[in-house]
């Protein structure tokens, strides 16, 4: 089976993010991971691709020149094969669905698409549906576990608190992971050495006919938030400040 | 004129407190609205529904969510009623439906709206985990979004109309993602993602069987409990209580962190909350900086007290 996994290149968890123009980020002192989700999405490709003799595990990243290190994160970790799609203008949703179907469609035999439930820059949770949908083919997001059983795809998936929904799928189709799903491994030194040696398939988005004037959703303006103004210590000891604090919640807050 | 579609989402028959706020949203807009329901008795609702157009039944012998035969019988709604906009809740279902429907209805989609202009076809969404708000606008097809719960304000309507019921049979279509069971919680647990007050533990808990007294002091205010990346990622909480940027975003009105430093990843996911409550032993700890109010202690002193004076508060 040809098994892939689309991964996203966004800014670090814990990196401050500043508005540069309205409606671009300030680049300059970020640092670029592979989004945590998709990082699940590539541990779960890679232990489906253990258990299938003469599997081939494909990654895919669309965005500029430096994603190209979240590729090498993902062949690292143990992917044979790296997509690069050539992309420097902003995409929206649907386009970017297109671009990554007209990527896979490319070969004939795609089974399971692996990606993240949500990449956490761009929030949108939606993409990894929108991709089965052109491929016309199912999709489970926000799974929870994983397995292949004579030619099905089995996951749960988390609904509510704790509450769960068994899914059954056809191969092909797009599983999206959620944590809790697996813990992802970490890049062996040999998996690193190894990634540097593979070469990235590079495509650009003319190749395969898109380009950002089939875009239907436009973004306006990037601002950053209001900031809450810091708030106050209640002093005294715990039983004084216990009390006090419930009649601030009372009085003042007015949230009981 | 624009035609707006909603969504109403029933969980197990119950109407979802926050159809409320996409009906208010709605109402506002002074333009046609046509509020679907699947369900196989309206009269229950309608009282919710009053002041709105046409009120869409979707009748059929199995109403089971299903999110292909959903998706198709909302994108025949939305062809058939003519629906320049079609709302939902951001809710677990709403996050598996619209982006289907998108694709099925060649619709887009704008997901997690705080707010949302009809007229202008445009919303504000949370980015970068909500360090960055996004400004969008659907500029051709039908538009969709889906708005987090708790967000619009719910007012009521002095317009009693009653609106107009129409029926449509629900697809029953072949089935690609198919659901072949659904597993309740073993627990009544609240949805920390619609609950109106949350307590939430950190690091400092110091263990999985602490959190009891998080559990005694929720059950009081009838709250969900939460946790930060360090609690789940030291055993202490199931990833299913992960407050943050992965894993869940929340906005009640009352958040009270407990041993919580304050991390931006956990920040970022309850920042929303409308009061911020802090207890930390650590004078420093950068929640602090964040919250409404903070009372610098011994978490394991602190709740119990605070769970007294709740309990007096609430009887």
């Amino acid at each position: 089976m040809n098994i892939y996994v689309c991964v996203k290149q966004v800014p670090d968890t814990e990196a401050s993010i500043l508005v540069k123009d309205g409606k671009s980020i300030n680049e300059a002192a970020i640092k670029w991971i592979v989004s945590p989700y998709d990082e699940y999405a590539i541990e779960e490709a890679l232990k489906l691709k253990e258990k299938i003799p003469a599997s081939m595990l494909t990654a895919v990243c669309l965005g500029p020149e430096r994603v190209q290190n979240a590729l090498r994160t993902a062949l690292a970790m143990g992917a044979d094969r790296a997509v690069h799609v050539e992309c420097t203008v902003a995409l929206d949703y649907q386009n970017t669905a297109r671009a990554l179907a007209q990527v896979i469609r490319m070969d004939k035999d795609f089974g399971v698409i692996f990606m993240g439930k949500q990449a956490i820059d761009d929030d949108a949770y939606q993409l990894h549906i929108l991709l089965a949908e052109e491929l016309g083919i199912p999709a489970a997001t926000n799974v929870m576990a994983f397995a292949l059983e004579e030619q099905k795809v089995k996951v749960e998936r988390e609904i509510d608190e704790g509450a769960r929904e068994k899914i059954e799928m056809a191969v092909p189709c797009v599983v999206a992971a959620a944590k809790g799903l697996n813990t992802p491994r970490y890049a062996s030194m040999m998996g690193i050495m190894k990634a540097k040696k593979v070469e990235i398939k590079k495509i650009t988005l003319s190749e395969i006919g898109i380009d950002e004037s089939q875009n239907r959703i436009r973004l306006l303006k990037l601002s950053a938030p209001a900031e809450k103004p810091q708030g106050r210590i209640i002093p005294g000891e715990p039983a004084a400040a216990v009390h006090e604090l419930v009649r601030l919640l009372r009085e003042e807050a007015k949230v009981l | 004129m624009a035609n707006i579609g909603l969504y109403m989402e029933l969980k197990d028959g119950v109407f979802k407190k926050s159809n409320r706020e996409l009906l208010s949203l709605a109402r506002k807009s002074g333009q046609p609205v046509h509020a679907v329901l699947f369900c196989q008795d309206t009269q229950p609702y309608m009282e919710e529904l009053k002041g709105i157009q046409t009120v869409v039944q979707v009748k059929g012998a199995d109403l089971s969510y299903q999110p292909d035969r959903y998706a198709r019988t909302l994108a025949a709604v939305i062809q058939e009623y003519k629906l320049d906009i079609f709302c939902g809740i951001f809710s677990a279902q709403g996050k598996d439906l619209f982006p289907r429907l998108a694709a099925k209805a060649k619709a887009s989609l704008v997901s997690d709206c705080l707010a949302v202009d009809l007229d202008k076809r445009q919303a504000l969404k949370p980015v970068y985990s909500g360090k960055l708000l996004a400004e969008y606008r659907i500029d051709a097809g039908t538009a969709l979004f889906t708005v987090r719960p708790n967000v619009i304000a719910v007012e009521t309507t002095a317009a009693a109309a009653t609106p107009e019921v129409r029926t449509v049979a629900m697809d029953s279509g072949e089935l690609g993602t198919k659901i072949t069971e659904v597993l309740k919680s073993a627990s009544q647990k609240i949805d920390l993602t619609e609950a109106e007050i949350i307590v939430s533990g950190g690091r400092a808990m110091k263990g999985k069987e602490n959190f009891i007294i998080l559990e005694d002091l929720a059950k009081v205010l009838n709250a969900g409990v939460g946790a930060s990346r360090a609690a789940v990622d030291a055993g202490f909480a199931t990833s299913d209580m992960q407050v943050g940027q992965t894993g869940k975003v929340v906005n009640p009105k009352l958040y009270v962190a407990c041993g919580i430093s304050g991390a931006i990843q956990h920040f970022v996911g309850m920042k929303t909350s409308k009061i911020i409550v802090a207890v930390n032993k650590d004078p420093e700890a950068p929640i602090f900086k964040k919250a409404d109010y903070g009372i610098v202690g011994d978490l394991f002193v602190v709740v119990p007290l605070l769970k007294e004076e709740f309990r007096k508060e609430m009887s």
